[in-house]
């Protein structure tokens, strides 16, 4: 292997290969999906001004070094018996996100559906300002610097988060979201990918309603 | 062979000429490959630091708690990138030019340009750094800097990069050896990845799940199409000069090269078996994750059979000592690479601290170590000094290799653990965090016993840079070496 030509050449001609499978074929065949039609409307459904926010919120905090946001198919994991989605995500799933947040780590439990199983906004908020005011025992560092604590004024605000317990507020302040906690939990109420979708039905009849399992976050 | 054998013949001539050669390529390269060097350790330093930080954060989550700029999310994302970017890429750059250099026998022209881009490289990684702590993240696995840092960093590499392919153009004529094969590869893929990656990732970000097959073919490939051939290269290279025979056998290496090139460019989605693609993607890089067999077996037996019957010099070279512990790593983590692609053990380990353990027994166990054996080659030359203390060159030793032990190990077990915690659907979630809670704490241990190895060997540059120490007319060894009997 002497010719700089004939070496120049494989190792550009053999990388080409896995540029083309790996970059260029799911750019073409994923990168424009269509949202799939439903009964009511589209799935998956547009996000709201304050989601797409918030996603940039979810990103500047790494987020995903901890959770990831996807659902494996029962035949490969366990993650539908664990109750992490009803069925196996597809490309179709993320065609809103921007990037999308598949994730490498289980640091903390998948995200996909967990506006199905935290409805609640509040909830957020208290397990955002003080993780172990919700989960005993949560190793998710504190995101107190998405909120603010301010002396409560006439009345207590309508928006102030209940914090009991050691991280309590001082008696007469209350602690309320900032523009970024309300957007990046606008951003988490979004993540619920329990519509059908014609490449992906649930695999069987749900038993029961996507519940917190095991009083789990 | 027959270069080794006219070497030994008494009746040729001493070759004053190649040695000037050799002087005059080091005294042209010592600037540019120093200032890499110097750059890479300081950003080592910093990273070691921010790693730690990130490991204790896991376990005290009260430690510096509630801070933006310091909140776990940012401090993780900057340890990575600040150890791929400032520290192995740039220690990698700094190898990568300073073989070239003495490969090719040729001396490069325009210096000042090289440490210029230096220069800017190191900026692109300050000022990126800066914007991940700052929250200007996008939270892409590899790619974090955000998008005004990059093209930096991308304008700096082309330089780089076209100096090495300039070198590679206007070499001697003669043999071009494996080492040659791989910097060239790994120069010339590099540039192609990156400027894929933030065209796609950053600048005009594809929709959806299709962000995952770019990210992790782009986070792969720099694994196993930059730094791997970088540190493959600085063992070709490294082993043969110091035990002073040839690589086993030519067939093997080449046979090593192109299915490394063919079977590790089609890795990346072995990240994502499971994940929202078509199923053929997946299969084809398990298939390729798994054929990495054969190219790390190749280079295994070639490496083995070169030292086959000189293992006794790893008593005495650090470079070699460093160099070979870094091989054997290499085939160590690649074949755990292989089994862990297989979709029923992914299945089980993937989202796991096991993974955290087989990248830091990757880039470090492998990739670092090999740099370290480099530099300890290659610096000496540069600045006409000698290691000023084969104390600390052991210290440096016994501490990055048991502390890499350590931390791998710790990873790889209480990640199995926390794997089958995870899998088991009536396991409550909080037993996967409990069960991995011990083995975190001895990765912070691991991860202390590397940064005191890299601050020690932080003084001992800065001591050979100074020159410092004692004046030796022998190369420092581990300890002196008994005369042949």
């Amino acid at each position: 292997m002497n010719r700089l030509p004939l070496l120049f050449v494989g190792i550009l001609l053999v990388f080409a290969t896995s540029w083309l499978g790996l970059v260029v074929y799911p750019y073409l065949k994923l990168g424009g999906l269509e949202p799939a039609a439903s009964a009511d409307g589209a799935e998956p459904r547009p996000m709201s001004a304050a989601a797409i926010a918030g996603e940039r919120v979810y990103a500047a905090n790494g987020c995903v070094y901890c959770h990831s946001q996807q659902v494996r198919p029962a035949w490969l994991s366990t993650d539908i018996a664990r109750g992490w989605g009803p069925r196996q995500t597809v490309a179709r799933d993320y065609i809103r996100q921007k990037p999308s947040f598949l994730g490498t780590m289980r640091t903390g439990p998948d995200l996909t559906n967990i506006a199905a199983r935290q409805p609640d906004r509040t909830w957020h908020y208290q397990h955002l300002y003080e993780p172990a005011v919700v989960t005993p025992g949560s190793v998710m560092p504190s995101f107190r610097f998405l909120f603010t604590v301010q002396p409560v004024k006439d009345r207590p605000s309508r928006e102030a988060v209940p914090v009991s317990g050691p991280h309590a507020p001082p008696p007469g302040y209350e602690v309320l979201p900032t523009q970024e906690a309300r957007d990046l939990v606008a951003y988490l109420l979004t993540l619920k990918h329990d519509y059908p979708l014609p490449e992906a039905e649930p695999n069987a009849p749900r038993a029961e309603p996507i519940a917190p399992k095991k009083s789990e976050p | 062979m027959s270069e080794l054998l006219r070497s030994l013949d008494p009746n040729t001539p001493p070759d004053p000429q190649s040695a000037v050669e050799r002087a005059e390529i080091d005294r042209s390269l010592r600037g540019p490959v120093l200032f890499f060097f110097g750059s890479a350790i300081a950003w080592l330093l910093l990273g070691s630091v921010l790693g730690m930080l990130a490991a204790l954060k896991m376990t005290h989550v009260r430690l510096l708690d509630g801070q933006d700029w310091l909140t776990f999310g940012r401090v993780r994302p900057a340890h990575l990138n600040i150890v791929i970017y400032g520290w192995a890429s740039a220690v990698g750059i700094g190898v990568g030019i300073w073989l070239m250099g003495r490969l090719c026998r040729v001396v490069p022209r325009h210096r000042g340009l090289l440490i210029a881009a230096g220069a800017v490289w190191n900026l692109g990684v300050l000022a990126g750094t800066i914007g991940i702590l700052a929250g200007q993240s996008r939270s892409i696995e590899w790619l974090e800097f955000p998008g005004w840092a990059t093209p930096v960093l991308f304008a700096s590499f082309a330089l780089i990069g076209t100096w090495t392919v300039i070198m590679f153009r206007f070499r001697r004529p003669g043999h071009v050896y494996v080492s040659q094969w791989y910097l060239l590869a790994a120069f010339l893929w590099f540039p192609w990845l990156y400027a894929t990656a933030n065209v796609l990732l950053i600048w005009q970000p594809v929709q959806g799940s299709v962000v995952g097959a770019v990210n992790w073919w782009y986070g792969h490939n720099v694994l196993g199409l930059w730094f791997t051939p970088i540190g493959l290269a600085s063992a070709y290279y490294m082993i043969p000069k110091v035990i002073g025979r040839p690589i086993h056998s030519y067939y093997l290496s080449i046979l090593g090269f192109w299915s490394l090139a063919l079977f590790y460019s089609w890795n990346g989605m072995h990240h994502l078996i499971g994940g929202p693609f078509p199923a053929w993607m997946i299969s084809a890089s398990v298939v390729a994750s798994v054929m990495m067999f054969i190219p790390v077996l190749t280079v295994a037996i070639n490496h083995h059979l070169t030292m086959r019957g000189h293992f006794e010099y790893l008593k005495w070279s650090p470079t070699l000592r460093f160099t070979v512990l870094g091989a054997m790593t290499y085939t160590l983590v690649s074949l755990q690479g292989s089994l862990m692609a297989i979709p029923s053990v992914n299945a089980l380990f993937h989202f796991t601290d096991h993974t955290v353990g087989h990248a830091h027994l990757g880039l470090y166990g492998f990739f670092t170590m090999t740099m370290f054996g480099a530099m300890y080659y290659i610096v000496p030359r540069l600045v006409g000094w000698e290691w000023p203390s084969a104390r600390m060159i052991r210290w440096h030793f016994w501490l990055a290799a048991s502390g890499i032990a350590l931390m791998a190990g710790a990873l790889t077990l209480g990640g199995f653990l926390q794997g089958l915690e995870l899998n088991d659907p009536d396991s409550p979630f909080m037993n996967s965090v409990n069960i991995a809670r011990p083995f975190r704490h001895a990765r912070e241990i691991g991860g202390l016993l590397l940064t005191i190895a890299h601050f020690v060997f932080a003084a001992l540059f800065l001591r050979m840079v100074l020159r410092r120490g004692p004046r030796q007319d022998e190369a420092t060894l581990f300890s002196p070496r008994l005369p042949a009997a």
